[in-house]
């Protein structure tokens, strides 16, 4: 018996050592980007070992800084952030457009070939994103889409309806059918009760999955780093920051109120959509 | 699939009407799968089916830019892939890189997990907090990752010289041993709470009846843990490791963006980037990405072939 008193109270201590140890790995990184961002980079270099920032010390250069176009001597990520929403919300707008009906056909209608488009949606994410690079890269160029936003939001829309089909589709079957069967009856069609019933019923899945698409989208490096880097007025927020940080010119602690800026709206969403992402997300995995 | 069998036969009289509709299902399912079918082809399917016709061919981009994509063929590509060893040294650094991740994120969700099974006051909101960095913009985060352990001014090293005694401040992210470590690290940081988030999903599900049982019989919290929950955690565990694996041999944002692939942290994908834009070599490249993707699909195939169950369809 002693054996399992002992156990429950190293485990029982050991359990909120771990949860104090897990919460500050997880939240120390975004409290130093925030504390930084207010720190003119002096500062920084006088006193590195500072965790937080003595009042009169607290600057909002730092953000003026960042955002003013580059004409006025700033980094113009006002700009970058524009770029990033323009094609994050196309990219969320256009793959729900494509998604929901598809997630509709493969959750109810029995089509001829939907085990095959079931496999070829999945096989997307066996493919290293590197091997597609390569000749969309070259034949973006030939088409003369490379250096454009529109290329990146259709390169983003096939990387993210593979994901949104996912998420739907679980979403779609906790649907009753006996609801369609109604409307059925009735004499509508398959696109019409789609459009009247079902999506109406899966609006919070529709949220969240283009929620979590615009995330996708926002976020995204390598294709904005392959196809724009060349041209600085259609840098993303993230291309912007990398580019700039791989750079001496520009002050760390500007960089990290852009780092701020970039990771702001994610946060706010994630906040809004915690909860029906990570369901939409695990859906299947409770199955075992 | 399942729908199919288990559905009750239609009587005879409204048979017909039922093959009038589901050759309208069909119609319909077709027409509604088409949008994204032809697009996933597009920017999916045939490059990849592409570049496997560039692995094969003689190509750079001005002989691109005159003849578009038929050039001569060649096996040339291949056999400087397999000659070169920075082939290897990458693909060596790249298993290395997705075993020690996803072994890693995976245990460290495994712990966290457990340690949030019990309800506590603010249990949710600090779950949430928990998925920060899988959601979180992954050049936002390399670059606070950059700054904290920069060797002059990053608070690591300043801790460690001035707390911790340590004799000079470590280039954490520009030295050979240390640099892939500490990617490595990164990485565990960043995708544990993939691992999290799908084993807590599980543990929620899990019947309560048999480790009551258990408990009442008297046995230790490890043994219920490793007789008990551990197995029926295995099929997520699985799933994770395959999932975890694929996708971190593909990884390229967060080594390029942390190290550039210097300091022996060059991964596949991250040479296959510097072969396409630093030597514009499109051949080579498209033959060592093809070479990667096949190590990949090899991979898989053995996995499904012996190690998934058949309730894994789904």
């Amino acid at each position: 018996m002693s054996r399992i008193v002992v156990q429950k109270r190293t485990f029982g201590v050991l359990r909120w050592v771990i949860i104090v140890v897990l919460i500050v790995a997880t939240v120390f990184p975004f409290y130093y980007m925030l504390e930084l961002s207010f720190v003119p980079i002096e500062l920084l270099l006088l006193h590195p070992e500072r965790l937080w920032v003595p009042l009169q010390n607290l600057t909002l250069d730092t953000y003026v800084n960042v955002v003013k176009p580059a004409e006025d001597g700033g980094q113009g990520f006002a700009h970058f952030m524009l770029n990033s929403a323009i094609v994050a919300i196309a990219t969320a707008a256009i793959t729900l457009l494509v998604a929901v009906p598809g997630s509709y056909a493969i959750a109810r209608l029995k089509f001829f070939g939907r085990r095959q488009v079931s496999a070829l949606f999945l096989a997307v994410y066996l493919f290293p994103v590197i091997i597609i690079a390569i000749p969309l890269f070259v034949g973006f160029s030939a088409l003369g889409i490379r250096e454009s936003l529109v290329g990146l939001v259709l390169v983003y829309i096939a990387q993210t309806i593979p994901v949104s089909i996912h998420m739907l589709r679980s979403y779609l079957k906790s649907i009753p059918e006996s609801i369609e069967e109604a409307a059925m009856v009735d004499g509508a069609g398959r696109l019409r009760i789609l459009w009247k019933i079902v999506v109406p019923l899966a609006m919070p899945s529709i949220v969240s999955t283009g929620l979590y698409v615009f995330m996708i989208a926002w976020n995204e490096f390598l294709f904005a780093l392959l196809f724009l880097t060349a041209n600085r007025d259609l840098w993303t927020v993230s291309l912007g920051l990398s580019q700039l940080s791989n750079g001496i010119e520009v002050s760390k602690t500007v960089l990290m109120a852009g780092s701020v800026l970039l990771t702001i709206p994610i946060i706010v969403l994630y906040s809004l959509a915690e909860r029906s992402l990570t369901e939409g997300l695990t859906s299947g995995a409770d199955k075992g | 699939m399942t729908q199919l069998s288990t559905r009750v036969p239609a009587p005879i009289a409204s048979r017909r009407r039922a093959s009038a509709l589901s050759r309208r299902d069909n119609r319909a399912g077709l027409g509604m799968v088409l949008p994204t079918t032809i697009i996933i082809l597009a920017v999916v399917i045939v490059p990849v089916i592409w570049n496997l016709i560039l692995a094969f061919e003689r190509t750079d981009f001005t002989t691109i830019a005159a003849r578009g994509i038929l050039n001569p063929l060649t096996l040339e590509n291949f056999a400087s892939v397999f000659t070169d060893p920075g082939f290897w040294t990458s693909l060596g650094t790249t298993v290395v890189y997705s075993i020690f991740s996803t072994a890693g994120s995976i245990a460290v969700g495994l712990v966290a997990a457990l340690a949030f099974r019990k309800p506590f006051r603010g249990r949710g909101f600090v779950r949430s907090l928990m998925l920060l960095p899988y959601v979180a913009p992954v050049v936002a985060v390399t670059f606070v990752w950059q700054i904290m352990l920069n060797p002059q001014f990053g608070i690591v090293n300043t801790l460690g010289t001035g707390v911790f005694g340590w004799q000079h401040p470590i280039d954490f992210l520009g030295k050979s041993p240390y640099a892939l470590a500490t990617v490595i690290f990164f990485e565990i940081w960043r995708y544990f709470p993939f691992a999290f988030l799908f084993i807590t999903a599980r543990l929620v599900a899990l019947p309560g009846d048999v480790e009551e049982a258990a408990l009442v019989d008297g046995v230790t919290p490890w043994q219920n843990f490793r007789h008990v929950v551990l197995p029926q955690l295995l099929p997520v565990i699985s799933l994770l490791s395959v999932l975890r694996l694929i996708m971190t041999f593909n990884k390229f944002d967060d080594v390029y963006l942390l190290t550039g692939g210097g300091a022996g942290t060059e991964v596949s994908a991250v040479r296959v980037y510097d072969l396409l834009l630093g030597s514009f070599d499109i051949g080579g490249a498209a033959a060592n990405a093809f070479v990667l993707s096949a190590i990949l699909g090899v991979f898989l195939f053995i996995y499904v072939k012996f190690f998934a169950s058949k309730g894994d369809e789904d």
